[in-house]
């Protein structure tokens, strides 16, 4: 398999007080093919955006390897760095916050394409009018500013300035969990668009668990910055191993009426990832959990073919 | 921008110092064309003669018509203000900028360096340094704006500490901008109208401070016209002369006034947290 993006046993804490640490995001290893979908799942506080910002190199890891397209991200030279730049993009949660509110929108998206020299500085705006039309909006944005827009509307300038550089992969951060419903399966058909026809990849990150089911190929479930399940979308979401994805989707309200599923209900909250629990992080909330679970902290492994949980109950 | 104007425009008092602060242009601009007399010239006939017809604010001790004194004293108050501030407000963005920006030692050294100055009486530094390089016109605005640059660049440093956790700043570094690139194209300009706002308030300051020096005689010198020169004179003779204490008080009264009104009147229409509190 052509692996487009490799992260091995990466890792970021963050200092606190005391001497401690913030693990945000603890021996987190997978790999992403070219043209294929990761779907990112876990509560916020996760450890998702962090994990984002990683990758995409805006944040030195604390430990751990992350390649892109063969190139090490974090040892990258500065020739190298622009051609990763070139081939990953990332979208935010918040599309107006991630556009600058004093720049046109032709300035916006042509920042992108003048400081990587994709056209020249003529060609410019007939380029981002081009993109922009790749995203399903018309040439008269051009000249308005951010707040002139609707959220939908943003997240199409945001993705049509991702485009920009013509990139492999997109990182995509909660990206349509700020917009309506309605609006957010616009953005999903043309992120689903933009795969067919230009084989884009994505790193999709997300709190919604039916986004990422209907938008993944392989899904991982993260919990106080650790994965603690990945697999097959189809697989993890009809046959969970993990408790924890168990109790998740437990959680997902179920169209079918007569077939109610029965509800996990998790005890306490998630835990502070400054005082992580010793063992298993999850024991404390776990409802099947057993002996080892508060002292030996579980493996993370293939258990099954191409299903890799981090479980005593799998061994 | 339209809502800007239009607090602007409900805020009575910043309307009227906006038009004092726009008079006062309009007077320094015109200076030689508005003054009746030669500000230098000395009448040993009319040597200081109170308020008339001829002289509306009467005459100093050389027979000068203070009127066209203090008409060519505006022009001074006037340059002197802005080219201090503006040194200051330069000086300030770049400190208040790398600071903001870069933080750890940097941040730690520019902030200390900046408690320093406060901690320093800014007149008595001035006037201790005055005193040796000499007064000049040029030296008092420089000298004024070494010194008033700190607030500037605390301000700046705030805006950029908060704007550079923003994601468009994040979203700019992921399309590979550079580190000037996202200073002076995404930071400064989200960050300028805190600053606008201390300069116009930082205006008022400098020519007080001006005036104060001229007071003192270390500011500009006599035979050229300011409202602290004039004061110096209204002081050795307060007794016979009132006029010549009066009019450039008033004149140096109502321009700090009408800086400080405008800056407040920027301040309450920029800020977006008041636009919400009634109309």
């Amino acid at each position: 398999m052509n692996e487009l993006l490799k992260l091995e046993r990466t890792k970021k804490y963050f200092p606190v007080k005391g001497n401690r640490f913030l693990k945000a995001v603890d021996d987190v290893s997978f790999s992403v093919a070219a043209g294929g979908v990761f779907g990112l799942v876990g509560e916020s506080g996760c450890g998702k955006s962090t994990l984002a910002r990683l990758i995409l190199g805006l944040m030195e890891p604390t430990g751990g390897e992350i390649f892109f397209d063969g190139m090490n991200v974090i040892t990258a030279t500065r020739h190298e760095l622009s051609r990763i730049r070139r081939g990953l993009q990332i979208i935010f949660q918040d599309p107006l916050a991630s556009l600058n509110p004093r720049k046109r929108i032709q300035d916006a998206v042509g920042e992108s394409l003048l400081i990587n020299d994709v056209v020249k500085r003529r060609e410019i705006r007939d380029h981002v009018a081009h993109l922009l039309g790749k995203v399903g909006m018309d040439e008269d944005a051009l000249g308005r500013y951010p707040h002139e827009f609707s959220g939908g509307q943003r997240q199409r300038i945001c993705i049509a300035r991702a485009l920009a550089v013509n990139p492999k992969m997109i990182v995509a951060d909660e990206a349509i969990s700020s917009l309506d419903v309605s609006i957010q399966a616009q953005i999903l058909n043309l992120l689903e668009d933009l795969r067919r026809d230009n084989g884009l990849a994505y790193v999709f990150i997300s709190h919604n668990l039916l986004t990422v089911e209907h938008f993944s190929d392989t899904v991982a479930v993260m919990y106080l910055g650790k994965i603690v399940e990945m697999s097959a979308t189809e697989e993890l979401f009809n046959d969970p191993l993990h408790p924890y994805t168990e109790a998740l989707l437990s959680a997902v309200p179920k169209p079918d009426v007569g077939k109610k599923g029965k509800r996990i209900i998790l005890e306490g909250d998630v835990p502070s990832p400054v005082h992580i629990p010793p063992g298993c992080p999850f024991h404390t909330r776990c409802p099947k959990r057993f002996e080892p679970c508060d002292k030996e902290v579980p493996v993370y492994k293939e258990v099954k073919n191409q299903r890799w949980v981090s479980c005593h109950l799998w061994v | 921008m339209n809502i800007f104007w239009k607090r602007f425009k409900q805020n009575r008092l910043a309307t009227a110092g906006g038009v004092m602060v726009l008079l006062l242009f309009i007077v320094a601009a015109f200076a030689p064309l508005i003054s009746p007399f030669d500000p230098n010239e000395i009448d040993r006939n009319s040597i200081l003669e109170p308020p008339s017809e001829v002289h509306i604010l009467g005459t100093d001790d050389l027979g000068r018509d203070v009127f066209s004194r203090m008409i060519f004293g505006s022009w001074i108050s006037l340059a002197v203000g802005f080219v201090a501030v503006g040194i200051a407000t330069f000086i300030g963005i770049i400190f208040g900028a790398l600071s903001g920006y870069y933080g750890g030692w940097t941040d730690r050294i520019i902030m200390r360096f900046v408690d320093i100055m406060l901690s320093i009486p800014t007149l008595f530094l001035i006037l201790a340094v005055i005193a040796f390089i000499g007064p000049s016109i040029w030296n008092i605005m420089i000298i004024i704006g070494l010194t008033s640059w700190m607030g500037v660049a605390r301000l700046v440093r705030a805006e950029f500490l908060s704007l550079k956790e923003r994601e468009f700043i994040l979203a700019a570094k992921a399309m590979g901008a550079g580190d000037m690139r996202i200073i002076f194209s995404h930071i400064m300009p989200n960050s300028m109208s805190p600053v606008f706002i201390s300069a116009v308030l930082g205006v008022a300051a400098a020519i007080l401070l001006e005036s104060a020096l001229s007071f003192l005689g270390l500011g500009i010198q006599p035979p050229t016209p300011s409202w602290g020169n004039i004061l110096t004179l209204g002081k050795d003779n307060i007794e016979i002369a009132w006029w010549l204490s009066v009019f450039p008080g008033l004149a140096i009264l109502f321009t700090v006034l009408a800086y400080n009104l405008v800056g407040e009147g920027l301040r309450d229409a920029l800020d977006p947290r008041l636009w919400q509190r009634g109309r």
